[in-house]
């Protein structure tokens, strides 16, 4: 590790990995000339073509450089529009870890710095070298706990943690091909091998006729869920939740609890038999910047317990929403004329600093609002609601992942709710916000 | 706590009023015009008349809304009520607020009037007031200005 200030450049192989999928194909589009063991006149333009984009990768990597100045992470990059970006440290939020498939084979590792602010970008160091990505990452957590700049090596901060659980990859799959993606995969899968056998003619021109596409579609969508959730492993760090896991490209994250919107159990029906559900959180960063290859930056929920016992799940949100309310109390029995699925699903609990409601008609979801994340409140009776004197109460948080519901309580109730929640958030937003 | 409730100006009322007359006068001439044209006189007129039936149903129905909307400052959040049908009450806290939006369309801008609308970083936060006097407006966007930004609290 260099000392602070000094400007330093990415791992030198970078251009390679984010290439990714492009760098495959060229390898390919190469193998026929190398067999050859020559240089035909027809090899010259795609030859020309790959050494034009290596240099321009070359190029790029060259005019890149990082530092931290203090506070900040400087990054400078650009040749004919020279970007100098900062990013102040005190705003970090969690700093991941990502390790691409092709990064793993050539010793490379992304930095992602998520910003607060309700910007809500992130920084990125793609690549710096396997080796020090770990050291680099507790030396920046430990500037953005604001420890003074030349303490902040890596010797002085020791990440303790203790694991919590790593998902077993049995469950893992049992636990996706009954969930909704499952479903579909398996439909579509079945009814073309299904085609196949009755009518092999039919299946060949579905395959050419689009076909082909869905097929992909879902099969990308499963093997998604299950890369990005392959024996992740739930660890309890000092700074926060620890999270770390991936099939072909690993990621490691933390999540600090005091960043935390809301937190959503989800349980879907054929779960329920088992015991099992799904924990995700919503994290700071209002809007996401769409950029091209950020399939781990879009999704905003992110899954915490891919699969778990109620137990777990207790000891994962003791660590996330420690004061949560224990009880939820069910909605007067009228309600079952207004919402007869739902009514079984329905229930709020709260206490001082948190809101815990329950709903959902064929899954059940259960979600956590810290009181001082709320941004909003909103009563409303419906036409329905107002002949059986019943009232919603909904709890707006950051973003448009989470929606939390006071559902169809006694319109009493829900004034009383309404009035008394708003003064606690005030109060939460004072001490903590 | 008693409330002091303001409510959007008269003017919207009267502009609504003249949006729904102005909508059935179209309706009313057209199916006259298409019916005499196609049909018959007399169900021209006929179809005319049930639009400005209609038409008349719903100017009732605008009076209520416009009846129904409200809003209050309190210390340190804004409440916004409205709805007939569907009745809502926002509550959304100064410290929340990430901008407020004034616009005036056309037709509002015609009769001096204009909208304020809240943003906070939740996408189903709904507190918006319509109808309000220019004065008005630009009073309420400059006092939300301020408590945000002295009550403004991290996300």
């Amino acid at each position: 590790m260099s000392e602070p200030g000094a400007w330093r450049r990415l791992y030198p192989l970078s251009p390679i990995v984010r290439g990714g999928r492009g760098t495959i194909g060229i390898v390919i589009l190469l193998v026929p000339t190398l067999l050859r063991g020559g240089i035909s006149a027809g090899d010259l333009v795609p030859l020309a073509v790959i050494a034009l984009i290596t240099l321009l990768g070359f190029v790029s990597w060259f005019v890149t450089r990082w530092t931290i100045d203090g506070d900040d992470l400087r990054i400078e990059t650009g040749v004919l529009r020279r970007r100098s970006l900062r990013f102040p440290l005190s705003q970090v939020q969690a700093i991941d870890i990502l390790r691409p498939g092709l990064g793993r084979l050539l010793g490379a590792a992304e930095l992602r710095l998520r910003m607060g602010g309700s910007s809500g970008g992130a920084a990125r160091l793609s690549y710096v070298a396997a080796g020090e990505v770990e050291a680099l990452r507790t030396q920046l957590l430990a500037l953005a706990r604001g420890a003074p700049p030349d303490q902040a090596t890596p010797a002085v901060v020791t990440a303790d943690e203790h694991v919590l659980t790593t998902v077993p990859t049995a469950r893992l799959i049992a636990s996706i091909l009954i969930s909704d993606v499952g479903f579909y995969a398996e439909a579509v899968l079945a009814a073309l091998i299904v085609t196949a056998l009755l009518a092999p003619a039919v299946a060949s021109a579905v395959i050419s006729g689009g076909g082909l596409v869905w097929l992909l579609g879902v099969i990308t969508v499963t093997w998604r869920r299950f890369n990005l959730e392959y024996r992740l492993t739930v660890a309890d760090a000092p700074d926060g939740l620890r999270l770390s896991g991936g099939l072909v490209s690993l990621t490691s994250e933390t999540i600090r609890p005091g960043r935390v919107q809301a937190v959503r159990m989800v349980e879907p029906l054929l779960w329920r038999p088992f015991g099992w559900c799904r924990l995700q959180v919503d994290l700071a960063g209002g809007r996401q910047p769409a950029d091209g290859d950020g399939t781990a930056q879009r999704r905003q929920l992110r899954v915490v317990l891919p699969v778990g016992r109620r137990p777990l799940v207790e000891q994962v949100l003791d660590r996330i929403v420690p004061d949560r309310p224990q009880r939820q109390s069910p909605p007067p029995r009228r309600v079952r004329f207004k919402s007869p699925l739902r009514y079984r699903m329905l229930a709020w609990g709260g206490t001082d600093t948190c809101v815990v409601t329950t709903s959902g008609r064929v899954r059940r979801v259960t979600c956590w609002v810290p009181l001082e994340k709320v941004q909003s409140w909103r009563r409303v009776q419906g036409p329905v609601q107002r002949r059986l004197n019943l009232a919603t109460v909904h709890v707006d948080t950051a973003g448009r992942a989470v929606r939390a519901a006071l559902r169809d309580r006694d319109a009493g109730e829900a004034d009383q709710a309404l009035a008394r929640y708003v003064e606690l958030a005030r109060a939460a937003r004072r001490t903590r916000g | 706590m008693d409330l002091h409730w303001r409510t959007p100006s008269a003017r919207l009322l009267v502009l609504r009023r003249v949006e729904v007359a102005g909508l059935t006068a179209v309706a009313a001439i057209a199916a006259v015009v298409f019916g005499w044209i196609y049909f018959s006189a007399l169900l021209g007129v006929g179809v005319g008349a049930v639009a400005v039936i209609a038409g008349l149903a719903a100017e009732r129905v605008v009076g209520r809304r416009f009846a129904s909307w409200g809003y209050a400052e309190r210390e340190d959040d804004l409440l916004v009520r409205r709805g007939v049908l569907f009745s809502r009450l926002s509550v959304v806290p100064y410290g929340r607020m990430q901008f407020v939006d004034v616009t005036a369309g056309p037709l509002e801008r015609s009769f001096r009037l204009a909208t304020v609308k809240m943003h906070t970083a939740a996408a189903a936060s709904d507190a918006r007031i319509p109808g309000l006097e220019r004065d008005e407006a630009a009073r309420l966007r400059d006092r939300l200005a301020e408590l945000g930004e002295a009550q403004a609290a991290g996300i």
